[in-house]
């Protein structure tokens, strides 16, 4: 059982405040990139040792919604036909609003994608414009509407908070906007000024002024009332979900299962031993010559040992509201879960909520994140 | 060897003014280098030297040299260090020599340093002669350098020699002037042995090495000698002499400069200035030694990691052994533990081995804000040492403190002159003397307190004046001053080691400054951070650390992990650096805030 993720590197164009790496590129070399894909997927199945059945598979960008219903489709045969799929196998395509018609979607759904994340970010113009995204607020209101009918009734929409100059009550209102599109999902993320983006250079040159840490922990509780009395389960740091409808693919990182990438830039997690992360250069050129010479795009990253094994495990258990599983810990790495970080432990103990031998952060400790985890590293 | 082809010459000058290269030329034009061992500095052997450009230790080379009258002579170099933190091995070095090369930076001039060097040769009757060195700069003004140096010191520069020792230049006039000017040695090689101790250190294969010169008599392998001050007596093994390698020679006789191995276990049992004499054959009377020098500036070191104090406390020990200037004994703090009290000639001595214990020894330390030794009377008439504020008795039972002054003197160019009197002035200086050197610099000599020395005084100098004004200082006295304890409360608790001895008016604003200071130094953590000044018990004042609100990283899936990971990793790598003191993490840079507080 495992996951695979497809890395599509292309945007129509580059917002100031990602880091990811992304192209923009003309509609014929997203069709050799497509060819790429298909070259690795095949790669991947001559080189597995065991055969792969595939539980969940996403589309990750970039825009994966620059792909035709056509491109989709004939990715995801390529997977079918060398792979296995399990029953209920979640499929996710990544998409932005302002490139999505009623027909694509109508196809995405008949091609095998069952779950959408739409990437709203805002619905709000004037955010939507400080954030330098392609689409209004009307035209994510359209593409959640299209999605509906297109037959998708797992919709994911992600929405920034922390914007500079964004007070409690425009949040509240574009929440309000979020929250009347009734998605089953929601992902919330605290404005990140990643190095090396127009944003962190406007940050350090004084023109954006990034939200007070004080107002950023008042925005994030807030959120965390207002979904969780709206029915929504917060099961990550920053995603919420309808009950049963968490993103099993993310569950996938987060618990350290295998998850197979494909796509320039993609990372790959393979659980034997105590666990092997792969990546592919972010280098297009690369990776059309490694493939075309049949050879491995993916370099090794890193590679484990129990006790290296154990704090990432950690690291990412964590993350989401299930936390430390101490059966589950002692099971997988042979020892007691306090025995192995009691240092640690009693210093986030503040921090932590315990709940029938699982142990998880509070909202306080979510907050903290960074600060307490790194007891454990 | 002939007397009369023997000469032992010093080089002197202020720091930066190019002692150290002017030495590595005179190697390579007798030929004690071969091209591959041209490195820069050579005489500069450890690491720190070569990197901070200063020269720490003595070393003593000897070059063959034929003169331009086809006679074949042995020169003695002895390097000197050139910061007035090592003034004392310099003023030994010149012991064991009969002249010195002045060399005056052709652009800067005469120096605070270059003065009190020179005047510390001319007080052993040396022969003193002149080199401008850097005259390729072009900023170079020898003619207006020589003048200076005729009007400041009193020499005669007509025949100073114009040199660039960065290009090579003058270094042939340089040899020829050692061998015409400076007199050869006297003594007597038959006399009984008189050898003059100047440095020691010790060595793990060879045991103690001591630098000696001869200033009667003959020394050889084999010869049973006896060390004048503490009465050891030992076999000689080995006798010889640096050319930089060591080459081992058959004697030493009278004049001669040279190492003697002798099975000398530790290097306090040959102490720099003791006399060495033959066991049968004494002589009657020592040589005059060397005063002892003693520590003036102490901090307290600390292992970050508890477990590491044996490992300190060893890389102490080793470094004791070759450097007589440095003390330390242990010391016990309530919020650091155990650590130890270490005594340094000055700041920069105290850096140099704060650095050689992390860099050569991998000690991690907390090092405390650096103070001076006070003499407090008590009102039962005791009289205490205090080198720490926390061997400060209550202010009840104090019946006076007195505090060690300097005798510190400023060389500037005139247009600074104002802003360094106000200077001395703040530091609580009284004038003794202004001066006008020449028409545009100036000599001004102020008494201060070296409490304000030790603090930041120089970095002021150095930023007031644009990094022109030089600074030599000599020890004065010990005077009577109103001084009180200034304590540092976290979240209420004092922190011993925070614990400072200040003047009495200057309290309230230091207590202020430094605890917005400290504010700056200590990150935001769980937990809000109380900072309080205390004199006695009234907090003067408070500064609060936040608590941290927020620090998340908000997205973290597939090539986030490692990424993201790793960053985590290493910011804890960064904590690891800061000292738990309660449930408060303090930086390194928290425990010497007070010097940066600017006034």
């Amino acid at each position: 059982m495992s996951s695979l993720y497809l890395h599509i590197p292309f945007c129509s164009s580059k917002c100031p405040y990602c880091d990811f790496y992304s192209l923009v590129a003309s509609q014929h070399q997203v069709d050799d990139y497509v060819d790429l894909l298909v070259r690795n997927i095949a790669y991947l199945h001559q080189h597995s040792s065991d055969p792969q059945a595939f539980r969940t598979i996403y589309f990750g960008g970039g825009t994966p919604s620059l792909l035709s219903s056509l491109q989709v489709e004939r990715i995801l045969t390529t997977i079918s036909q060398t792979f296995e799929l399990e029953d209920g196998c979640e499929i996710t395509l990544e998409a932005n609003p302002g490139t999505l018609a009623q027909t694509q979607l109508r196809d995405y759904r008949r091609a095998g994608i069952n779950r959408l994340s739409i990437g709203i970010q805002s619905l709000d113009d004037r955010n939507l414009r400080m954030l330098g995204r392609i689409h209004s607020a009307e035209e994510a209101r359209q593409a959640v509407s299209l999605a509906r009918r297109a037959g998708f009734d797992n919709l994911s929409l992600d929405l920034i908070f922390a914007l500079p100059g964004e007070t409690l009550s425009i949040l509240s209102a574009d929440l309000d906007k979020l929250l009347e599109l009734t998605p089953d999902h929601v992902s919330l993320y605290g404005l990140t000024f990643e190095e090396e983006t127009d944003f962190s250079e406007q940050l350090k040159q004084g023109t954006l002024i990034a939200c007070h840490e004080d107002l950023y922990a008042e925005q994030y509780r807030f959120l965390h009332e207002r979904l969780c009395d709206a029915g929504y389960e917060h099961y990550e740091i920053s995603n919420f979900s309808r009950p049963g409808l968490q993103c099993q693919h993310n569950q996938a990182y987060w618990k350290r299962k295998t998850c197979w990438a494909v796509g320039v830039g993609a990372h790959s997690f393979i659980s034997r031993n105590w666990g092997e992360r792969w990546a592919i250069p972010p280098d297009l050129k690369k990776y059309s010559e490694r493939l075309t010479n049949n050879e491995n795009p993916a370099r090794l990253l890193e590679t484990f040992d129990r006790l290296s094994a154990a704090k990432e495990w950690v690291y990412l258990a964590l993350r989401t509201a299930a936390g430390i599983d101490q059966p589950a810990f002692k099971r997988l790495f042979e020892q007691n879960f306090l025995e192995t970080f009691p240092d640690a432990i009693g210093k986030v103990r503040p921090y932590l909520a315990t709940d029938q031998g699982r142990m998880a952060f509070t909202l306080d400790g979510w907050l903290l994140y960074d600060y307490l985890i790194s007891h454990f590293l | 060897m002939n007397q009369k082809q023997i000469r032992n010459f010093s080089i002197i000058a202020h720091i930066d003014h190019g002692k150290s290269t002017l030495a590595d030329r005179l190697l390579e034009a007798t030929g004690a280098l071969t091209d591959r061992e041209k490195s820069d500095q050579y005489l500069d052997k450890m690491e720190l030297e070569k990197e901070r450009g200063i020269t720490i230790k003595a070393q003593a080379v000897r070059l063959k040299y034929t003169a331009k009258n086809g006679q074949h002579y042995i020169l003695n170099l002895i390097d000197t260090p050139g910061h007035v933190d090592f003034s004392y091995e310099v003023s030994r070095s010149l012991s064991a020599c009969e002249g010195a090369i002045l060399v005056v930076d052709a652009a800067q001039g005469v120096e605070a340093q270059t003065l009190a060097n020179v005047y510390m040769a001319i007080d052993q009757d040396l022969e003193v002669f002149p080199v401008i060195n850097k005259i390729d700069l072009p900023s170079a003004e020898p003619e207006r350098i020589k003048q200076e140096v005729e009007d400041i010191i009193g020499i005669d520069t007509s025949d100073a020699i114009l040199a660039s020792a960065k290009e090579g230049l003058g270094i042939e006039d340089i040899l020829e002037a050692v061998v015409q000017r400076i007199p050869s040695p006297g003594g007597d090689p038959d006399a009984p042995l008189k050898a003059l101790t100047f440095d020691s250190w010790y060595d793990s294969y060879q045991g103690v090495i001591v630098l000696v010169r001869i200033v009667d008599g003959t020394v050889k392998k084999g010869d049973k000698i006896k060390l004048m001050a503490t009465g050891g007596v030992y076999e000689v093994q080995k006798v010889g002499a640096f050319s930089p390698h060591p080459l081992e020679l058959s004697e030493l006789a009278a004049g001669e400069v040279g190492f003697i191995i002798a099975g000398i276990k530790v290097v306090e049992d040959a102490k720099v200035g003791d006399t060495i004499t033959h066991f049968r054959r004494p002589a009657e009377k020592a040589l005059p030694g060397y005063q002892d020098v003693k520590p003036m500036v102490f901090s307290g070191l600390y292992p970050i990691d508890s477990a590491d104090y044996d490992d300190l406390r060893d890389a102490l020990e080793k470094l004791r052994l070759n450097d007589a200037a440095f003390s330390f004994e242990p010391e016990n703090s309530l919020a650091l533990g155990f650590g130890f009290r270490c005594g340094f000639l000055g700041l920069l001595h105290m850096e140099i081995i704060q650095e050689r214990l992390e860099r050569e020894f991998n000690v991690e330390l907390i090092t405390t804000a650096p103070t001076v030794v006070y003499r407090v009377t008590t009102t039962k008439g005791h009289v205490l040492q205090v080198e720490s504020a926390n061997m400060l008795p209550e202010a009840q039972h104090i019946e006076t403190i007195e505090e060690p002054f300097v005798l510190a003197s400023i060389h500037v160019p005139n247009e600074f002159v104002g802003p360094v009197l106000n200077l001395c002035i703040e530091k609580r200086g009284v004038q003794r003397e202004l001066k006008y050197l020449t028409a545009n610099r100036v000599m001004v000599v102020y008494e201060l307190p070296l409490n304000e020395i030790v603090l930041d005084f120089f970095d002021r100098l150095k930023s007031i004046t644009r990094g022109y004004a030089s600074l030599d200082y000599e020890h004065l006295d010990f005077r009577v001053s109103k001084l009180v304890r200034l304590n540092v409360l976290i979240n209420g608790d004092v922190v011993d080691a925070l614990s400072l001895i200040v003047h009495q008016d200057k309290a309230q604003f230091r207590g202020r400054e430094l605890v917005s200071k400290m504010k700056e130094f200590i990150p935001r953590q769980q937990y809000e951070v109380a900072i309080q000044a205390a004199i006695g018990n009234k907090v003067i004042a408070r500064s609060t650390v936040k608590a941290l609100r927020k620090d998340v990283t908000a997205k973290c899936y597939g090539g986030d992990i490692t990424r993201k990971r790793k960053l985590l990793e290493k910011q804890k790598a960064g904590k690891k650096r800061m000292k738990q003191v309660g449930s408060v993490e303090l930086p390194q840079d928290a425990f010497l805030a007070i010097l940066k507080v600017k006034e």
